[in-house]
């Protein structure tokens, strides 16, 4: 694994040292003030080297780094949500049960690798008692709203999150003690997706996807994205158990939910009226603004690898 | 004091004062934002919406390591008096500084024991409100901010709008609820020549409540 491991780290240092060239290129010869543009692309490139600098830490920490780092970005992830969306003062003890309660448990069921309970527990328990404390407390007022707020806010930002760590749980003959590497194989597709999106979008995009969601979206940038990171899949398929086809078609599927993860954020953050989930990472918003793909990518890819790869 | 206690003092203040910090951030990923006003180490009166017993150390986390040391929190006496722990971690943790609403003699004179704290050149975080709030409304504004500013007019007013610490930690609850939580501060706020103590004090208020950066919510 050590070799695998080697190449993609090198490889992402050359991408993101390619990637900070060209923009301090673009950047000396742009006239000043710069552009917005170029601003955040420069920011969002600085905080793609904190990004892949952290991953790899939590990377040689094995189960435990991965376990923890998913954790955090799960409670990142649904302090954001929670923030943004409705909640009333009886709300008060579910919000704590949902970080106090429902991340530290849905996360030692990844550790202790209890498939049975780690599919359900958020899905089936959660989702059932949650309304009923509500219930118990007799505050009707927007009673719905409130619920189905608590509900997509762990179901985004705990159960799907945690779909990630939990491929360490697979069992795939021939492949094991490598699983580490379903999870670089996942992200490194799935954010590559978003940021060559961002791209073809950027130098092609001419058609809105859908203007009323999304301005940002383009066909051009789904489709040149889509392809680009197929090939890309393709292309890491010695670090998988899949052959460069399976691979390639992997990919596919995974960024394909990824975009539309990235479309629900979007439709989500319209409705509450906002950009952004947040401002932690400098130059792309929230922890839910870098994550909306990756969390509708992770458990069709995990679920995939399951049906089809594990025994 | 000999001089290890009055030591031990000093880093039991920087250690609590670091730590709520610390504590404030990771629990509400707390931010600064300045408009209107810069951080400045000018002496200053910080006046904030009131609805939680964290308003204080999030306010107090936007603030620089130095400004932090010299600004003292307004609490009320019949609350953090009441017993001796209560006593110790208001006022020797927190360096906040205990009023009584049911003051007798002129030396307990809410006024005057906050005069004797710009007296020594430090500033102030005050609650105009003068309770913590549970209601949706920011409540009229007690009289002690006129009063001050006419006592010191060199003393900048600086109205901060506190965003969702009702929900973090509501009245009555112990455990916070992590969410993200942004302190507005505006434009210092001055008396008018010849303004009466009404006005003024609407006109405070107003400039408060203009800095809450979701207005049309009603949570």
């Amino acid at each position: 694994m050590r070799h695998e491991i080697s190449i993609l780290i090198i490889g992402l240092f050359v991408v993101l040292s390619t990637a900070s060239v060209t923009a301090g290129i673009l950047s000396m010869r742009a006239p000043k003030p710069l552009s917005a543009t170029l601003v955040n692309l420069t920011q969002r490139i600085n905080a793609w080297w904190v990004m892949v600098a952290l991953m790899t830490v939590a990377f040689f920490f094995g189960r435990y780094g991965m376990t923890i780092l998913f954790a955090l970005i799960s409670f990142a992830a649904l302090r954001e949500f929670v923030t943004l969306t409705h909640s009333r003062r009886s709300d008060h003890w579910v919000l704590l049960g949902m970080f106090g309660i429902v991340i530290p448990f849905q996360y030692w069921l990844v550790w202790t690798a209890w498939y049975g309970l780690f599919v359900i527990f958020i899905p089936v328990y959660c989702f059932l008692l949650m309304p009923a404390i509500t219930a118990l407390h007799g505050d009707t007022e927007r009673f719905l709203e409130r619920v189905s707020a608590q509900q997509w806010a762990i179901m985004i930002s705990v159960y799907c999150v945690s779909h990630v760590p939990a491929l360490l749980t697979l069992n795939v003959p021939g492949f094991e003690g490598r699983n580490l590497l379903l999870i670089a194989f996942l992200i490194i597709v799935v954010q590559g997706s978003d940021v060559l999106q961002y791209i073809f979008g950027k130098l092609f995009g001419k058609h809105r996807f859908s203007p009323n969601v999304s301005p940002s979206k383009t066909w051009e940038g789904l489709i040149g994205g889509l392809v680009a990171s197929s090939l890309l899949g393709a292309l890491l398929s010695f670090i998988t158990p899949f052959s460069p086809l399976q691979a390639s078609a992997v990919a596919f599927i995974a960024c394909a939910m990824g975009f539309l993860g990235g479309l629900v954020a979007s439709a989500i953050k319209r409705d509450q009226g906002v950009k952004d989930w947040g401002h932690l990472i400098e130059g792309h918003g929230g922890m839910l603004d870098r994550t909306d793909s990756l969390v509708f990518a992770a458990p069709i890819f995990f679920h995939i690898v399951r049906y089809f790869w594990t025994v | 004091m000999s001089k290890l206690a009055l030591r031990t003092y000093t880093l039991l203040q920087t250690v609590t004062s670091v730590g709520l910090s610390a504590m404030a951030w990771a629990v509400t990923g707390v931010r600064p934002i300045w408009s209107g006003s810069q951080p400045s180490d000018r002496q200053r009166i910080y006046f904030a919406n009131h609805t939680s017993h964290g308003d204080f150390i999030l306010l107090s986390a936007c603030l620089s390591e130095t400004e932090r040391a010299k600004t003292h929190a307004i609490a009320a006496a019949e609350y953090w008096g009441k017993s001796r722990l209560r006593r110790f971690i208001a006022e020797d943790m927190l360096s906040s500084v205990l009023i009584s609403r049911t003051w007798t003699s002129e030396a307990e004179h809410p006024i005057s024991i906050m005069l004797s704290v710009l007296e020594q050149g430090h500033s102030l975080i005050i609650f105009p409100e003068g309770t913590r709030n549970s209601s949706d409304e920011l409540l009229p504004f007690r009289s002690g901010l006129y009063n001050l500013s006419m006592a010191r007019p060199d003393v900048e007013l600086i109205p901060c709008w506190i965003e969702n610490m009702s929900r973090v930690l509501p009245k009555g609850q112990f455990l916070p609820v992590p969410l993200l939580c942004r302190v507005v501060f505006g434009a210092p706020v001055a008396i008018a020549p010849g303004e009466e103590r009404r006005a003024f004090l609407q006109r405070a208020r107003a400039a408060l409540l203009a800095l809450d950066p979701r207005p049309d919510r009603d949570d």
